[in-house]
């Protein structure tokens, strides 16, 4: 205050200046303002306040817990709790219940469709996609053409076990790679293609000699896809005749699985959910349409 | 070299020394180039090779062109000798890889939109491109804008020419060749995969180099100041240079593979390193995005509005309350993770506590226009300067709200977020910057004024439409997004899958990539304008605003 009546004054605001000048920049000595002030030292209560009822400071070997005794795991736990009673005992219900009968009560049903769908949509979606359609590499759930069987006791052993996954009691086969292991020839490749693609009624190209496709087929493939090429489920062995495809239906890409053999990957899932979600979603997925 | 003698001309220390080591470092980048595991690290290696090269022949050439005698300090007519040669060359490249910037972004909004954009490229896919688009925007253009501006205002506060010979120069390519390294390297897969700070260690200490340089340049500059006292913006420029310094080598810390390998790793771990990316990403907005800028707003309103500074107390007091909480809130970015209950607490009030002192600098940008309110109307580019400061005071008051656990959980990894950082970025960052080049391209080339005034009011209009587009579109995308991901069934379940929530997006994303093609459109007018402003010979005189207005009681 001792330099005051040197310093200049504003004479637009009224306001006295700093005094000093930068560029031509001067700086007018204006007061906090009052509600400015006040907010911040309101923002210091709350802030205190904040820290004296949840945990805030760190000490030696832990921190203060805070009045109340909120912490994040307790947030968690009393979320799911809320969740397991908004459910009530329908997940005990679907425990209790057998697959089948899950299906025929429309009580339970209901609740595993709901369920399941919500599984489904957020664990298998990203493969088999959102309507279980599927995709190149990704089985179609809607049809009737089952790798491993299409009861709720195979889809349930599919999808607690997984498929080629690390779990002990995956269902694992693999279809073995004639070509890249040298167990045949090109030329029986290209034979045995045409000879597959013949299976289903597709067209081969002219002269093409059928019976030398025919003879590959019997001597390498019948022992899993079965003498008259319509697969065998015990090995996830797919049906050849029936015109659906998983990896495309022309020559190039059944010579390509000859060649290099396929063996797809699906998790096992009996890990990651409770009994009740895996139930729920294998009566989702049989409710498809393909279900048997 | 026969006539340097004759003359009497002597290299300097700084001309030596900076073309030795610019020689090793091209003949060890040589090397590098060699024996790079990693042809993206290869590229590098030439890239730094070349500039090294080319430094040394720059620093001969214009040995060659100089006078014998050091630069004058100071004018015949006493002025102080100003140094804008670097300044110019940073307020051209802010402007240009503002445009870079601007442009990925929109192809990334659109990328979200359509996702075939991604053109099933690696160097063109959203992974890449995000970085690309946030670096260039904060780093190159906003990064440049603050070179510009601090280097511009310091000298000009202070009345003295800028500290150095070379090393200004040192600092605008050096920062700008770590620009190229680094949006490069994003395209070409080289990333340590932090938020932020994606470059790898040779960027990283490659530009530690060039900021401790900037921090000396900047420091010698206020040393041999002609002025009593330090001006307020030069303490805002000064917290962001010394605390960028801190950000970049506390989060940075890395031990590399090996000298042929770009691949490093860093030395925190698990939820230690979480909370040191956080205290550096947060940060990186403490102190670049709003220390950094706020200098450029105490300097460029008062200056534009010609009135003085509405509270030097208040500037004191918001300066150091904010420097003191900014840097304690990080923790804000990881509520409801593995890091302590303790720690998002922490977070959380100091980002409540943070929300006056941020406003402490809205006010003084505001009230700076008492008795100069008449000006919005006439001339846009205080206007843009006067909005940016609106927007910050909104983006620090939804910053403190957000950081608040109970808003967090519904808010958290939202769109929302995208909203907020953006009406910081293109309403506060941007505008701020824009009107300060506004005002400097004129000074810098000795122009009287802008080549249009009214392309400035089309540039206002056009991006502040933008900039309402595509926040109000996050705002609902990322609130609708959360009250989805949080909805449940009368079952108990889920009511959406994931993929349902990013299916209802869609509308917003599109609305939000509009917003950015209409920001981007400004963003070329002003460009234009500029490129006109500079060129032109004889300035328009048509539309330049009244001035000297302090005369007229507006209130």
């Amino acid at each position: 205050m001792n330099a005051h009546d040197h310093k200049p004054v504003d004479h637009v605001t009224g306001t006295e200046t700093t005094g000093h000048e930068w560029d031509g920049i001067r700086e007018l000595n204006t007061p906090l303002p009052r509600w400015w002030l006040w907010s911040f030292y309101a923002s210091i209560v709350f802030a205190i306040g904040y820290m004296v009822v949840y945990p805030a400071w760190p000490l030696i070997t832990g921190h203060t817990a805070g009045v109340i005794g909120w912490s994040s795991r307790g947030a968690v736990a009393s979320d799911v709790a809320a969740l397991q009673a908004a459910r009530g005992d329908m997940t005990a219900q679907i425990d209790a219940a057998d697959l089948a009968a899950i299906r025929t009560d429309p009580t339970l049903q209901a609740f595993a469709m709901a369920q399941g769908r919500t599984t489904f949509l957020d664990n298998c979606a990203g493969c088999h996609g959102a309507g279980g359609g599927g995709a190149k590499g990704y089985p179609n759930l809607n049809d009737d053409d089952w790798l491993w069987g299409g009861s709720l006791e195979a889809i349930e052993t599919t999808i607690r076990h997984g498929i080629r996954s690390a779990d002990p009691d995956t269902r694992i086969t693999d279809m073995p790679a004639f070509g890249r292991d040298g167990l045949l020839e090109r030329a029986d490749i290209t034979a045995v293609a045409r000879f597959v693609r013949s299976l289903s009624g597709q067209e081969v190209p002219d002269g093409t000699d059928l019976a030398a496709g025919a003879q590959v087929f019997a001597d390498n493939c019948a022992a899993c896809h079965g003498d008259d090429g319509k697969g065998n489920r015990d090995v996830g062995a797919p049906d050849l005749t029936d015109a659906i495809w998983l990896f495309g239906s022309d020559e190039s890409s059944i010579a390509a699985g000859v060649t290099n053999g396929r063996a797809s990957v699906m998790p096992a899932w009996g890990g990651r959910f409770d009994d009740a979600t895996v139930k729920s979603l294998v009566v989702y997925v049989h409710a498809f349409g393909g279900g048997e | 070299m026969a006539h340097s003698l004759s003359s009497g001309k002597q290299p300097t220390w700084g001309e030596t020394g900076l073309g030795i080591v610019a020689g090793l470092l091209a003949l060890l980048c040589f090397v590098i180039a060699g024996k790079a595991q990693d042809p993206g690290y290869g590229f590098h290696a030439v890239v730094f090779m070349l500039a090294a090269a080319g430094s040394v022949y720059a620093i001969g050439k214009r040995y060659g062109a100089r006078a014998a005698e050091p630069v004058p300090q100071v004018l015949p007519d006493g002025r102080p000798n100003y140094n804008l040669g670097p300044i110019k060359f940073a307020t051209v490249a802010s402007m240009f890889w503002g445009i870079a910037g601007f442009l990925i972004g929109v192809l990334i909004a659109f990328q979200l939109a359509f996702p075939i954009l991604n053109f099933d490229l690696p160097w063109t896919s959203f992974g890449r491109l995000r970085p690309l688009h946030t670096s260039a925007v904060i780093f190159a253009f906003g990064g440049n804008v603050l070179l510009a501006t601090s280097l511009y205002v310091v000298q000009r506060t202070s009345r003295a020419r800028l500290a150095g010979d070379l090393s200004p120069w040192f600092v605008v390519l050096g920062y700008n060749l770590f620009i190229v390294v680094a949006g490069t390297g994003y395209l070409l897969g080289i990333s340590q995969g932090k938020e932020y700070a994606e470059p790898e260690w040779y960027a990283d200490l490659f530009l530690t180099i060039v900021w401790v340089t900037y921090f000396l340049v900047f420091m010698a500059t206020l040393a041999k100041r002609r002025e009593p006292h330090i001006y307020v913006a030069n303490w805002f420029f000064l917290a962001f240079i010394a605390t960028i310094a801190v950000l970049h080598l506390g989060n940075n810390a890395a031990l590399p593979v090996s000298l042929w390998s770009p691949k490093s790793y860093i030395v925190w771990s698990g939820v230690q390193d979480a909370m040191v990316q956080w205290w550096y990403g947060h940060n990186a907005v403490g102190f670049f995005l709003t220390a950094g800028f706020l200098g450029i707003m105490y300097y460029f309103i008062p200056k534009r509005a010609e009135r003085p500074v509405y509270s030097y107390r208040l500037s004191i007091i918001h300066f150091w309350a904010l420097i003191f909480l900014y840097i304690w809130a990080g923790p804000h970015h990881l509520h409801y993770t593995a890091l302590p209950d303790w720690a998002q607490t922490l977070g959380m009030t100091f980002s409540i506590m943070l929300w006056m002192p941020s406003w402490g600098g809205m006010i003084n940008g505001l009230m700076t226009l008492s008795g100069a309110w008449d000006k919005l109307r006439t001339d846009p580019v205080l206007r843009m300067m006067v909005v940016s400061v609106a927007f910050y005071g909104m983006s620090t008051f939804e910053g403190p709200l957000m950081s608040v656990k109970a808003v967090n959980s519904l808010s958290h990894y939202t769109d929302w977020t995208i909203g907020h950082v953006h009406s910081g970025a293109l309403g506060w960052v941007a505008y701020i910057s824009f009107g300060a080049i506004y005002c400097l391209v004129p000074w810098l080339w000795n122009r009287k004024q802008l080549y249009s005034l009214k392309l400035v009011e089309w540039h206002f209009w056009i991006s502040t439409l933008g900039i309402v587009l595509y926040i109000t579109s996050m705002w609902v995308a990322g609130i609708l997004q959360g009250l989805m991901w949080r909805a449940y069934t009368s079952l108990g379940f889920l009511e959406y899958s994931f993929v349902e929530t990013v299916e209802a997006m869609h509308p917003f994303y599109i609305i939000r990539a509009l917003g950015g093609v209409l920001f981007l459109a400004g963003a070329l007018l002003m460009a234009f304008n500029l490129w006109r402003t500079v060129t032109s010979v004889e300035p328009a005189e048509a539309e330049r605003p009244v001035v000297g207005s302090a005369v007229i009681p507006a209130e």
